[in-house]
């Protein structure tokens, strides 16, 4: 058990010495969220409307902090599958290691990585004008809700970059994510889509984590589907229980 | 000191419906001996060689290494072992010391300890003033020496190399070669796999070649040799017109027929020896005042000594 959280540890400390090493690609990854803030808020914000006369810039800082969360699904699974193909996935598993740490030390380094991309969001924020307005408390108690999203997330990162392989696919979810993540709530209120598709952007895990988030803020929000807080905790718990199992066996079965 | 230390029996795997990849696959291999396993793609190496290092569960069989069953006591045997798979598994980003730093505590070295070993497989390996670069910066040679370096850290008792050659120039092969000879200079056991008979030859004590997941000869490289023939020599004509005349001094030479290659204008033979059969063909050659384009001599290739083992076989 010790060992299982060392050696967990040890690969995640693997991580923190990327971004030492190679800074570039971690700090295009915390600024490009950024810059999603400055597009949104400053060239097409004039032209969205705030459900309930709110400062769009106000609504949309919520959004991209729910983005940042899915993004993040595609550093998981990039960095999964070019271990697996390089086969450093092997050699981990060749060791005398805690088997659980490959996993674990991924989802450690994964989750700081969110962690120091929510702290630059949150500075970005506040910068254009983003505040809470509820307290300290409700305003943790949102990012934790964001950060609990990206955990879920985490376990579909591991199980993509364990199933699928090539780097064609690799590009396939890059591009994937965009209109998964703008069909939400994330950027406008999902009143304003036709039909099934507002029903869509409402409901799922990104918008539900979003607009829980907005109201702990005490942010504008757009009606909501009046179950959001309760959504924001299910939609991650129950992915988070069909994926984490799925990874575990998908890794176990690397063996067969 | 002297026993069996890779123990395989029988062993079967099969990927869902394809034909098997082992078929009743057997290997001993003493400790401290060098063993080849030598094939074509598709012949079975790396599945042994996957299923001997704990990665892959056997569908049937039995294989022990080190004294422990590969699948009931695989982490005992993980202990025990190193692996150099077919490509270099190591971290591009983190520099050679990093890489070698990490495997080290994954091996559960103190950081205090796997920063020693870390320097002292540099060292070893000719890497010490590299040691700081990051590995995207390396070249083939070197990135496949840190890949050793990293399966050595507990100087395991086996090591297996997955065609550690296979990719690499001249030159890296020849620095991974060296590598490995000084490895079993200090006693380590080694199974390498490897398509390429004269790796075989250079660095192995004993070959098993495989064909269709099973093992079809085994021998020391001479007895292999002797079962396969040993060099062959080929004469290139100068014109068409001569090869009948090529073709019959080369028999004269040699006393055996030589086989025809009319597209090449070439005919090539199976020699005992090939410095006697070499000057006696010259001879042959000036008696009958034929100058010819190109006179070579080489060891039978894989395909050659496959076919013929195949022969063998049947």
């Amino acid at each position: 058990m010790i060992w299982a959280i060392r050696d967990g540890w040890t690969i995640t400390r693997r991580d923190l010495l990327h971004w030492r090493k190679d800074p570039g690609p971690v700090l295009i990854g915390l600024f490009f969220p950024v810059m999603l803030v400055l597009m949104f808020g400053y060239l097409f914000g004039g032209g969205m409307a705030v459900p309930g006369d709110g400062d769009y810039r106000e609504f949309l800082v919520p959004g991209v902090f729910g983005m940042v969360m899915v993004f993040g699904i595609e550093a998981t699974f990039t960095a999964v599958a070019a271990d697996a193909s390089k086969g450093v996935t092997d050699r981990f598993r060749s060791l005398p290691m805690a088997a659980s740490a490959v996993v674990t030390g991924r989802a450690g380094a994964d989750l700081l990585n969110s962690f120091a991309g929510l702290g630059v969001m949150v500075a970005c924020g506040l910068v254009v004008g983003w505040r809470w307005h509820d307290g300290v408390g409700a305003a943790l108690a949102g990012l934790g809700l964001l950060l609990y999203l990206r955990f879920a997330l985490l376990w579909v990162g591991i199980w993509l970059g364990l199933v699928v392989k090539g780097p064609e696919a690799i590009l396939a979810l890059q591009i994937l994510v965009w209109p998964i993540g703008f069909l939400s709530s994330a950027f406008v209120g999902p009143e304003s889509m036709p039909g099934w598709l507002g029903t869509v952007a409402a409901w799922n895990p990104l918008s539900a984590s979003v607009s829980a988030a907005r109201d702990l803020f005490g942010n504008p929000n757009w009606g909501g589907t009046g179950h959001d807080l309760l959504l924001a905790v299910a939609w991650p718990t129950l992915i988070t229980a069909v994926f984490l199992p799925l990874s575990v066996r998908r890794y176990r079965r690397m063996s067969r | 000191m002297y026993g069996v230390t890779i123990e395989v029996e029988q062993l079967r795997k099969r990927y869902g419906a394809d034909r098997p990849a082992l078929d009743g696959f057997d290997l001993r291999v003493e400790r401290g001996a060098v063993h080849a396993l030598l094939g074509p793609n598709g012949a079975g190496k790396t599945t042994a060689v996957r299923i001997l290092a704990t990665l892959l569960r056997p569908d049937g069989g039995t294989a022990r290494v080190a004294g422990h069953d590969v699948v009931r006591e695989a982490k005992a045997v993980k202990r025990r072992i190193g692996l150099v798979g077919q490509q270099p598994a190591l971290d591009e980003a983190l520099s050679g010391k990093q890489n070698l730093d990490l495997f080290a505590r994954l091996h559960h070295l103190t950081a205090k300890e796997a920063a020693t070993r870390a320097d002292e497989l540099l060292e070893r390996f000719d890497l010490a003033d590299t040691g700081d670069r990051p590995v995207k910066k390396y070249s083939g040679g070197m990135r496949r020496r840190l890949d050793l370096a990293a399966s050595l850290i507990l100087a395991p008792a086996v090591l297996f190399l997955d065609e550690p050659t296979t990719g690499l120039d001249p030159r890296g092969r020849g620095e991974v070669w060296a590598a490995v000879r000084a490895l079993t200079a200090a006693g380590t056991t080694v199974l390498l796999t490897t398509q390429y008979l004269d790796e075989a030859d250079q660095l192995a004590d004993r070959i098993s070649v495989l064909a269709a997941g099973r093992t079809i000869a085994e021998g020391t490289p001479d007895e292999l040799r002797g079962l396969v023939g040993g060099d062959r020599i080929d004469v290139t004509a100068r014109r068409p017109e001569d090869l009948a005349a090529v073709t019959a001094a080369v028999t004269r030479a040699t006393g055996v027929a030589p086989e025809r290659d009319a597209d090449r204008w070439r005919v090539s033979v199976e020699v005992a020896d090939r410095m006697t059969a070499l000057s006696a063909l010259i001879r042959e050659l000036d008696g009958a005042g034929l100058t010819v384009e190109d006179i070579a001599v080489r060891r039978p290739t894989l395909d050659e000594v496959f076919l013929q083992l195949t022969e063998v076989a049947k």
